[in-house]
Formats: structure tokens, C-alpha cells, sequence
């Protein structure tokens, strides 16, 4: 395994095929973008279904994909955890926020949750915790790109990989700025089909490979792992009663960071009423359940037909499990086609991520902070596209310095900081009459800063050889997801804040808050063309 | 002061909270909040007891049930299932006592229909 799997012009050739077919997708559905309404939330025109597809192709990320196959194949069952935690999340949506949501913001998270509370902080703390995450998020993603370009192009070398990521950014940018959140949309929706029919495609091959007996996999996987461990939970997290501590902590972000991802909010803004919105979810669910079930299949079939070892000393590491498995059963051909679908995961959901940091951006700082509500709408457009490039930029150059990391493991990262600095006041703010701004403040900040605080001094960024940073030692956390600390804690403050803050806000704000977000009276319908 | 709601274009004149005390949206509250609640209360305890016994009683998961499938990984596709299960549930509660209760309220407002 020392170079290519495939050939790298083919796969260059299948993954042009694709941005070209969806630049022309892109083009068309921008036509009309002009209002701040089509460039954010596409319009509101986008029906329960193909917004629940559209949902399920932002979730489904290179992490899902890439990240949780490798997981399985390397560490077997802890990495089926994964999943699990992934997909109950979505109760947590569905049940408490999707259509409260839609029922009383606009645009953004913001929205919300300064709908009746002061205005300028909330939204400043608001915005900051969307742009921290979507950071988080874009750096998985990023470092994603970075591991399955060096497997199938044959680009071993740093830099080579350098730019590669330099490019997926800059097709990102040039998507994002021509088709606003229906373009975007459109090429969710196409990447999830892909990815779904692919993923089950590989699946059926699997199963039929070993008689369609789970147990037949199973087995075979045990023989070429050369042990059982990988049945059983225990092999990552099972090591030591600090590792089984993280373990429970990284169940509790996952679970709990869902509901609170800023890019995800905002795609329940592309549909017209709440009652899509829950169909939106519903479909979401059922794709992504199924999705996951496919990755397990993968996960057991890739440690069965190529091995931990091999998955382990690919490059990639164990990214390339999924990418492997496909060479493994098609070739050269489907290897093409898998990764040219994983390559456009990563793109569609960079692109999705950039649009809702670049709406927060320019929505809730630009025109509700420092335009005070007064800006042309035009206007914020302009800044949102700008702030489009900048963070295309940023993300770059994360994603080069980030390149070679577990995507799943970043992405969970991302998912802890939302659970810990969003979630609480998404919840306090629909469901808590008494909350109130320093309580929205004291949670959002402690939850964000604490949560980065210790991911700053865990064992990911210092003190061991898969460290960020190697040759350092300040890793006095000892855990590697800092979600069992930061999310109770973000609770907590903002509950205790809350309490203490003397002067009562505005009732007539919550009673409205209350009564739109249950009934969607006064709600944004869509906008007709 | 600057903190107004910059939510023009949708403002709807409506006596928010005379709505947020009539019968009608109490009894709207209480049937989203008596469903919601408990049932994501019992999602989430399904599922940590999970990821508990997944961390603490790896033997207990590692019970071969049939062939090479173990109680583990039967206990995490019953997670799937249950999310399923769970999720349709929930819309055919929705359709049938949250939702016309919401059209009733939202049309004593604005008369309009949507």
C-alpha cells in the first residue's frame, strides 16, 4: 500500500464529472436568488422531503462516511457507537426544537434566541458560538479532504495535499457565492442520493459476499482481525476508567450536539412551515438510520475482506477504510465512484457549513449589530458573499494544518462545543418563562470557553505521539471530549444566572415567543417566484 | 437602546398575550409539553443505559446470541429501531392533536388559512 489505489485519473475524471454537473444545478437554481430570504433560506420553498434529503447530506459528512467505516474497521464495535449517538440525536431535534424554531426565527439561531431577550449581546454571543462551531466542523471536513486525496490521487507528499484542500475550499467559495442556500441545497440533495445508493450498493455486495448472514461477516471479520475484541464494545474506550469516562462523554456530546449544530438550525428555515420542518426531520431520520445500519455492514466488511492492519497502514489511515473496501469489491471503477461521492460530501457539507457562518455573520454582526436592523438588504447580502470568501480562506488553512486527524473524532469535538454553548439556551429560551439575558450570556460564554479550554488541555492537542502538537506536554485534562464537563456546566450557569438577574425582561416578548413558536402565527411563508 | 426585534415583514398585530391565556393555548401547551417531555426523558434514558453498559459491562454485550451476533450489537440496532418507532409516534401525534389545535388558535387570530 505504499502509493495509489486505482487510477488517480480516473477518479479525477468521475469527481470533474460531478462538480460539473452540480455547477450547472447551482447555476440554474441562483437564478433567482436576490431578497436576503433566497440567498439564507432558499426562498422557504423547499418541500418536507427534499429538505429532509438535504438534511441528511449535510449530517451525513465525510465523518459518517469515512470516519465511521474506518472506526469499525479498525476498533469494531466502539466505533458502531458512533452512529447510535448520531441518530438518537435526532429525537432531540425532532421532539424540542425543529418546529419551535421555525415557528420563531428567520434566519439564523440568533433569531431565536434573542427573540425576547437584548438584542445586541445575545446575538453577539449567539453568532460567536455558530462561527466557533462551523469552524470546528469545517476543519473535520477539511482534514477529511486532506487524507482521501493522498489515498487516491497518489499525493503522499504534504504539500501536494496542501493544495488539493486549497482547491476543494476554492470550489466550495465559488458554490456558496453563485447559488446561495438553494444551490447548496440542490447539491446536498444530490450528494445524499449518491451517497445513500452507494453506501447501500456496497452493503448489498457485502452481505452477498458472505450468503447474507450477518454472522458469516461477522466471523470472517474475526478471522482476519485475528480476534474477537472487535464484536464487543471495549477496544477504543474500554481501556482504563478514564477512557470509559470519555467514553460517556463523547455518548453525551453526540447525543446532545445535534439539536444545537448552527448548520443544521438553519436548514429549518428553507421550508415553509413548521409542519415541513417536522417532515423534514422525519425523512432526515429515516435516511441517516438506515445510512448508519449500511456503514456497520461497511465498517465489519472492510476489517473482513482488507484487515485492521492494512486499513491502519494506508494512507488515509483508517479514512481509507471505506475507499479500500470499494477497490476491494469493484475495482478501479467503483473506487472512482466512492470516492468521487466522498469528495463531494466534504464539498457539499463545507459548503452548507460556510453559508450558515457566513449568515450569521452578516446577519446577526453586520446588519443586526452594527447596522442596528437598518441595513439594506442588499447589503447584507454583499457582506454575507465577502465573508463567504474569508472563511473559505480560513477553513484552508485549517484544514491544511488539521490534515491527517480522525474526521469523526474532530467532528465530535464540534458536536460537544455546540451541545455546551447552544444547547442550553435553545432549550431555556422555548421552554423556561423566567430565563433571561445573563443567564443566555453566563451559559453561552461558559459553555463555549470552557468546552475549548479543555479540548486545549486534553490529550488531542498535547502530551502523546497522535497529539496535535507532539513535542508539548500541558495535556492536564485527561479526557478527549470535554462534554460531560462543559454541557452540565453550561446548564448550570445559565440557570444560576438566571436566577440572579433582578430585573425582569419584556413579558409581552415572551407571550409572543410562546405563542408563535407553538402555533406559527406571524411565521415567514415562502416567498413566491 | 437598540434592542428592538428586527423581525419586520413578519409582524403580525396580534393580542400575543391574551392567546398565551386563553384555554385553547393552554391546552395546546400542555399536550406538546406532556408528550415531548416524558418521551425524550425515556429516548435518552434507553439510550445512556447503552452507552453505560457498553462502558461498563463489555462481557454482558459480548453475549454471543445467535452465530457471531452478540447482545451488543442487537441492543444498538434495537436503538435504530426504537428511534424509528419513536419518531412515527410522534408525527401521528402531532397530526392528529397538536396540529388542528394550532390551525384553530392560528385562524381565531388572523382568519387566514394556510
Amino acid at each position: 500500500m505504499e502509493t495509489t489505489v486505482g487510477d488517480p485519473l480516473l477518479n479525477i475524471a468521475i469527481f470533474g464529472g460531478f462538480v460539473l454537473v452540480t455547477m450547472i444545478i447551482v447555476f440554474r437554481a441562483s437564478r433567482n436568488n436576490k431578497t436576503a430570504a433566497d440567498y439564507y433560506a432558499a426562498g422557504r420553498s423547499f418541500s418536507g422531503p427534499q429538505n429532509g434529503t438535504a438534511i441528511a447530506g449535510d449530517y451525513l459528512s465525510a465523518a459518517s462516511f469515512l470516519g465511521i467505516c474506518g472506526a469499525i474497521a479498525l476498533t469494531g464495535y466502539d466505533g458502531f457507537l458512533y452512529s447510535i449517538g448520531f441518530l438518537v440525536a435526532w429525537l432531540v431535534a425532532l421532539l424540542l426544537v425543529a418546529e419551535l424554531l421555525r415557528n420563531t426565527g428567520r434566519f439564523t439561531m440568533a433569531d431565536v434566541l434573542s427573540f425576547r431577550l437584548k438584542q445586541r449581546p445575545v446575538r453577539i454571543a449567539a453568532a460567536t458560538t455558530t462561527l466557533v462551531v462551523c469552524f470546528f466542523y469545517l476543519l473535520a471536513q477539511m482534514a477529511g479532504a486532506g487524507g482521501l486525496v493522498s489515498l487516491l490521487l497518489g499525493i503522499p507528499d504534504k504539500v501536494g495535499q496542501s493544495v488539493v484542500i486549497a482547491v476543494v475550499g476554492a470550489l466550495m467559495i465559488v458554490y456558496v457565492l453563485v447559488g446561495g442556500m438553494k444551490g447548496t441545497t440542490w447539491v446536498q440533495i444530490i450528494k445524499a442520493f449518491l451517497l445513500i445508493v452507494g453506501a447501500g450498493v456496497m452493503s448489498i455486495w457485502v452481505l452477498a459476499i458472505h450468503g447474507f448472514n450477518l454472522s458469516t461477516l461477522l466471523d470472517h471479520a474475526v478471522a482476519t482481525a485475528g480476534t474477537t475484541d472487535i464484536l464487543a464494545p471495549g477496544m477504543k474506550y474500554g481501556v482504563s476508567d478514564i477512557s470509559r469516562i470519555d467514553f460517556l462523554s463523547l455518548g453525551l456530546a453526540l447525543v446532545l450536539g445535534t439539536a444545537a449544530l448552527p448548520h443544521v438550525l438553519m436548514r429549518f428555515y428553507t421550508v415553509p412551515t413548521a409542519k415541513e420542518a417536522r417532515r423534514s426531520v422525519v425523512w432526515a431520520i429515516w435516511l441517516i438510520g438506515i445510512f448508519y445500519v449500511f456503514t456497520l455492514v461497511l465498517g465489519y466488511g472492510a476489517a473482513a475482506l482488507i484487515g485492521p492492519e492494512v486499513i491502519a497502514a494506508a494512507p488515509g489511515g483508517a479514512n481509507s477504510a471505506a475507499p479500500l473496501l470499494a477497490f476491494e469489491l469493484g475495482g478501479p471503477i467503483l473506487l472512482g465512484l466512492i470516492s468521487a461521492i466522498a469528495f463531494a460530501t466534504i464539498l457539499a457539507v463545507v459548503a452548507g457549513l460556510t453559508i450558515t457562518a457566513a449568515a450569521s455573520f452578516a446577519h446577526d454582526i453586520y446588519a443586526s449589530v452594527i447596522k442596528k436592523g437598518k441595513a439594506e438588504a442588499g447589503t447584507e447580502v454583499k457582506v454575507a458573499r465577502r465573508t463567504v470568501v474569508v472563511i473559505g480562506i480560513v477553513a484552508i488553512l485549517g484544514g491544511i494544518a488539521a490534515n491527517g486527524q480522525n474526521v469523526a473524532f474532530l467532528v465530535a469535538l464540534a458536536f460537544a462545543v455546540a451541545a455546551a454553548a447552544n444547547l442550553p439556551t435553545i432549550v431555556y429560551s422555548l421552554f423556561w418563562k423566567r430565563f433571561n439575558t445573563r443567564g443566555a450570556l453566563w451559559s453561552m460564554y461558559t459553555g463555549l470557553i470552557s468546552s475549548i479550554v479543555l479540548i486545549a488541555l486534553s490529550p488531542v492537542v498535547s502530551g502523546g505521539p497522535t497529539a496535535m502538537i507532539p513535542a508539548a506536554d500541558f495535556d492536564v485534562f485527561p479526557l478527549s471530549n470535554p462534554g460531560i464537563v462543559s454541557i452540565p456546566l453550561a446548564f448550570l450557569v445559565g440557570w444560576i444566572a438566571t436566577l440572579t438577574q433582578r430585573t425582569p425582561e419584556d413579558p409581552a416578548k415572551q407571550s409572543e415567543m410562546e405563542v408563535r413558536s407553538l402555533t406559527g402565527i406571524g411565521a415567514e411563508g415562502a416567498t413566491q417566484h | 437602546m437598540g434592542d428592538e426585534a428586527p423581525h419586520s415583514g413578519t409582524e403580525t398585530e396580534a393580542d400575543f398575550a391574551g392567546i398565551q391565556g386563553s384555554e385553547r393555548f393552554q391546552e395546546l401547551k400542555k399536550r406538546h409539553r406532556s408528550f415531548v417531555f416524558p418521551v425524550l426523558a425515556l429516548a435518552l434514558l434507553w439510550y445512556f443505559a447503552y452507552v453505560l453498559l457498553a462502558g461498563y459491562a463489555p462481557e454482558f454485550m459480548a453475549t454471543p446470541v445467535f452465530g457471531s451476533v452478540n447482545v451488543g450489537l442487537l441492543i444498538g440496532l434495537a436503538q435504530v429501531a426504537t428511534t424509528f418507532i419513536v419518531t412515527m409516534v410522534y408525527v401521528a401525534y402531532a397530526n392528529r392533536r397538536l396540529d388542528p389545535l394550532a390551525e384553530e388558535i392560528r385562524e381565531g387570530v388572523t382568519g387566514e388559512v394556510r
